[in-house]
């Protein structure tokens, strides 16, 4: 009865979300406030009956209740507390239900955080979501019902969550990935609703800006989150695989990243509007090829979940449809849209536009890589791959372009920046980047490293170009702390997020260059060394975990003779499937890692193994977190919050006009 | 012409040409990282140029896999349940690697048909049959519904 429940709460979510696709959106266009008013409560509705849903799910998890179909395919009675609940999501229709939640979430918040806005633009923005809900809950009705009951004769017990999924990283990273993911369907939103009024105007821009930061920035965790459960549960050592399902958020990533920067033009100096708008739909078009691509079943790769051609086939009218219809808006509207090209060749709006062209060709390129194998067996029926060689040789040079930008970007002006301006202020951040380059490499490695060389070089043309740009801003300043405080909070984020670039740069580079491994059969007492680390395999041991047991290996690590400490790598077998499953032992540290794989056992207690030492790679996702906290503050500037108080749009666009931009100098991107 | 359309021209050159000298450079690293996808048959064929670098897929045939006891030495036969070629890998095998799993790897053929492989891939999920395993025995004519060997007893 209880799963029921929950079924009938998702059809009346159903019902809602078509009242709020359509009632708000003709009322804006006939002007009528009654039907404008009806968003917000609508919205308020099904995320509620969502949320009721969802819980009903979570519910039939905890209480074991194996009748319900998902239940019993992905989860178990041996199942930690905390698995059986996040299980929810370790399939495909639990995790729609998810992704669907999220999407009300975001409607949620819309519709509290939008009282500055016209009631007109609200409602055609929540009307937009509404739209978007009605499809995915169609989507689950119709071909993935989460509710489903296995009748006559419910199993006793469940076939268990896949084991890749028991981990830490399977609670935080699907959650996370999604809410940034599903964030960008509100810039879509926003982007959709100016394209109705008609009107595209800074306003709009402005009142984009901090959604669009965040998603990006929850995004930006999610994806990390990724990388570093990829890499310390798959146990290849590696952090990224350009895997088809890791490409789409990637895609979506980049495409967003472009749209912060553009929005931050449109709404400093009114220009590259349709641009904007078109970038707005596009990183909404990557969200929904990535949940097309794990969803359908076209590709194989760790994501996949089992495949059903109708779902795919539903998935790609919900494509078609949504952005389709977008861009047909965006063709009728877009010809209305008049920016002024008031910049000339150097200057602030060029070097954003080069940093958008390149970010744009880099999320095509890695689209072109995902989907070539896909089209070329549409129409050749031969398989292929593209392997991370080709991804490699194009993002490597197009970042380090990118990177040269962002070095300038920030120092330029608007309008017009005179080209020796550039150079006298670059031209000794230039000399003592590269000296850096090339000096502190040699310092650590006593090697000369082509690779080490470039990607110091670029890190720290980044942090130096930042500090003196920050160094100029506050030079007029009477004292340091008293300049530090006029800087606006949205400098302050886009200072963090280019140096979580540095940082991430650093990481990347390092260990993509410098990273060891060895694989090796040990007996026990035997060592294996690699660099100046050593790894005495001390035998291993049976034990047991909840719903598992285990080889548990003992490892004694030290370096140069002094111990670090003891690693215990485990191989696994669940219980309810047999499935075997490696555990690898990591130690972490600032400066580098050191992790042990177990192979398997062979005679006389011996292992076959692999030892990995990853120089920095800690920094790949401490870069993240800098780039995240970035866009954060960045959402969280003042005058986002000194917008709130104004009544209307009108106010803000006659406000533009009258207030010269010369006049806010911490202008940032 | 006015000032501003001659800027407006420069910018739209300059990132058409950008565009065209990147799409350019996208085809021709494509072009260098195809792996091509081959079933066990063409392989057995010699359909496969020596030492090219390839994928192929197919079940692990029961009692083939032989593993050294002094190194990390593996060889191993792939089956479409026509042919059989021998793999042999140097490497620590993925988890789900067993004799009767679908698994796909990525390597050279050599003059006497094995193959050594790079990488060998196998999937998370012992229900899901990889799409390129499942094409290489569409194309030997195994029902891939009902074969004994790939119908998973009732537990």
């Amino acid at each position: 009865m209880i799963p029921e429940l929950g079924q009938f709460s998702l059809i009346l979510a159903f019902c809602l979300s078509i009242l709020l696709g359509t009632l708000p959106i003709i009322g804006a266009a006939r002007s009528n406030m009654v039907w404008m008013n009806l968003a917000r409560p609508l919205a308020t509705g099904i995320f509620v009956f969502l949320g009721i849903s969802i819980g009903i799910l979570a519910y039939t998890f905890v209480t074991d209740d194996f009748s319900v179909q998902i239940v019993a395919a992905q989860s178990n009675s041996l199942l930690p507390m905390h698995y059986k609940l996040t299980a929810l999501w370790g399939g495909h229709e639990g995790s729609f239900l998810l992704w669907t939640f999220m999407l009300s979430g975001w409607m949620l918040a819309v519709s509290v955080f939008s009282k500055t806005m016209p009631i007109e633009f609200v409602a055609r923005v929540l009307g937009v979501l509404g739209l978007l809900c009605v499809s995915y809950i169609l989507f689950m009705l119709a071909t993935s019902n989460p509710f489903m009951r296995i009748v006559p004769l419910p199993p006793g017990d469940g076939s268990d969550l896949n084991t890749a999924l028991q981990d830490f990283g399977f609670i935080v990273h699907p959650p996370t990935l999604y809410m940034g993911y599903v964030g960008f369907s509100v810039v879509f939103a926003f982007a959709i609703a100016a394209l109705l009024s008609g009107r595209l105007d800074a306003a709009w821009a402005r009142w984009s800006r901090p959604w669009a930061n965040i998603s990006w920035a929850i995004l930006t965790i999610g994806i990390a989150l990724g990388s570093w459960w990829a890499y310390y549960e798959l146990g290849w050592g590696g952090w990224w695989a350009w895997d088809p399902v890791e490409n789409p958020p990637l895609i979506t990533w980049l495409l967003g990243t472009a749209l912060i920067h553009s929005l931050a033009v449109t709404e400093k100096r009114g220009v590259f509007k349709s641009w904007t708008v078109l970038l707005a739909i596009l990183a909404f078009s990557g969200s929904l090829l990535g949940t097309f691509i794990t969803r359908s079943g076209l590709l194989t790769s760790v994501h996949a979940f089992a495949s059903d051609p109708t779902r795919g086939v539903f998935i790609l009218a919900i494509l078609v449809i949504a952005v389709g219809g977008a861009l047909l808006l965006y063709a009728i509207r877009a010809p209305q849209m008049k920016s002024e090209f008031g910049f000339g060749l150097v200057s602030r709006e060029i070097f954003l536009l080069a940093n958008n062209v390149l970010l744009v060709v880099s999320a095509a390129s890695i689209f072109l890589g995902t989907m070539f194998p896909m089209i070329y067996q549409a129409l050749t029926d031969d398989l292929i791959s593209i392997g991370p060689p080709y991804f490699n040789a194009i993002f490597g040079p197009l970042m380090i372009l990118l990177i040269l930008v962002l070095g300038v970007g920030p120092m330029s002006r608007w309008k017009r920046t005179s080209t020796s301006y550039l150079v006298q202020q670059l031209a000794k951040v230039a000399a003592a980047s590269i000296a850096i380059g090339v000096v502190l490499p040699l310092l650590v490695l006593f090697e000369i490293s082509f690779a080490a060389i470039i990607c110091v070089v670029l890190a720290s043309w980044i942090v130096l170009s930042m500090a003196k740009d920050l160094r100029n801003k506050i030079a007029n300043k009477e004292t340091v702390s008293k300049g530090l405080r006029t800087l606006s909070l949205s400098y302050y984020g886009m200072q963090i997020a280019h140096i979580g670039v540095a940082v991430m740069l650093i990481g990347v580079g390092l260990t993509s260059y410098f990273s060891t491994e060895r694989s090796v059969l040990l007996a026990p007492g035997a060592t294996v060394t690699l660099g100046s680390y050593a790894f005495r395999f001390d035998g291993s041991e049976a034990t047991q975990g909840p719903n598992y047991i285990a080889d548990q290996a003992t490892f004694s690590v030290s370096k140069d003779g002094n111990s670090l400490g003891e690693l215990y790598p485990e191989r696994r077998i669940y219980l309810a499937t047999g499935t075997p499953s490696t555990e690898m032992a990591i130690d972490a540290g600032f400066l580098r890692d050191l992790f042990i794989t177990l192979g398997e056992e062979k005679e006389d207690g011996a292992w076959t193994m692999t030892v990995y030492v990853k120089p920095f790679v800690r920094w790949i996702w401490l870069g993240a977190i800098f780039m995240a906290i970035g866009g954060t503050l960045a959402a969280t500037d003042k005058r986002y919050r000194r917008l709130r108080q104004r009544k209307s749009a009108r106010d803000i666009t006659a406000k533009e006009k009258i207030e010269p931009d010369s006049l806010q100098p911490a202008a940032s991107p | 012409m006015k000032a501003h359309r001659q800027k407006k021209l420069t910018i739209i050159l300059f990132v058409a040409a950008g565009l065209t000298v990147s799409v350019g450079l996208i085809l021709f690293a494509m072009s260098q990282n195809i792996n091509l996808f081959y079933t066990p048959t063409q392989v057995a064929e010699g359909e496969v140029t020596i030492g090219q670098q390839i994928r192929i897929g197919g079940m692990v045939k029961e009692g083939s896999v032989v593993s050294a006891n002094d190194s990390l030495q593996v060889r191993f036969e792939t089956t479409d349940f026509i042919h059989a070629v021998p793999i042999e890998y140097e490497g620590i095998l993925p988890d789900l690697f067993r004799e009767g799993q679908g698994i796909v790897a990525e390597g050279t053929v050599d003059a006497a048909g094995v193959f050594h492989a790079s990488r060998v891939l196998a999937k998370h999920d012992e229900n899901y049959m990889s799409q390129e395993v499942k094409a290489a025995l569409d194309a030997a004519g195994v029902n891939t519904e009902t074969h004994p060997s790939l119908v998973a007893p009732e537990s």
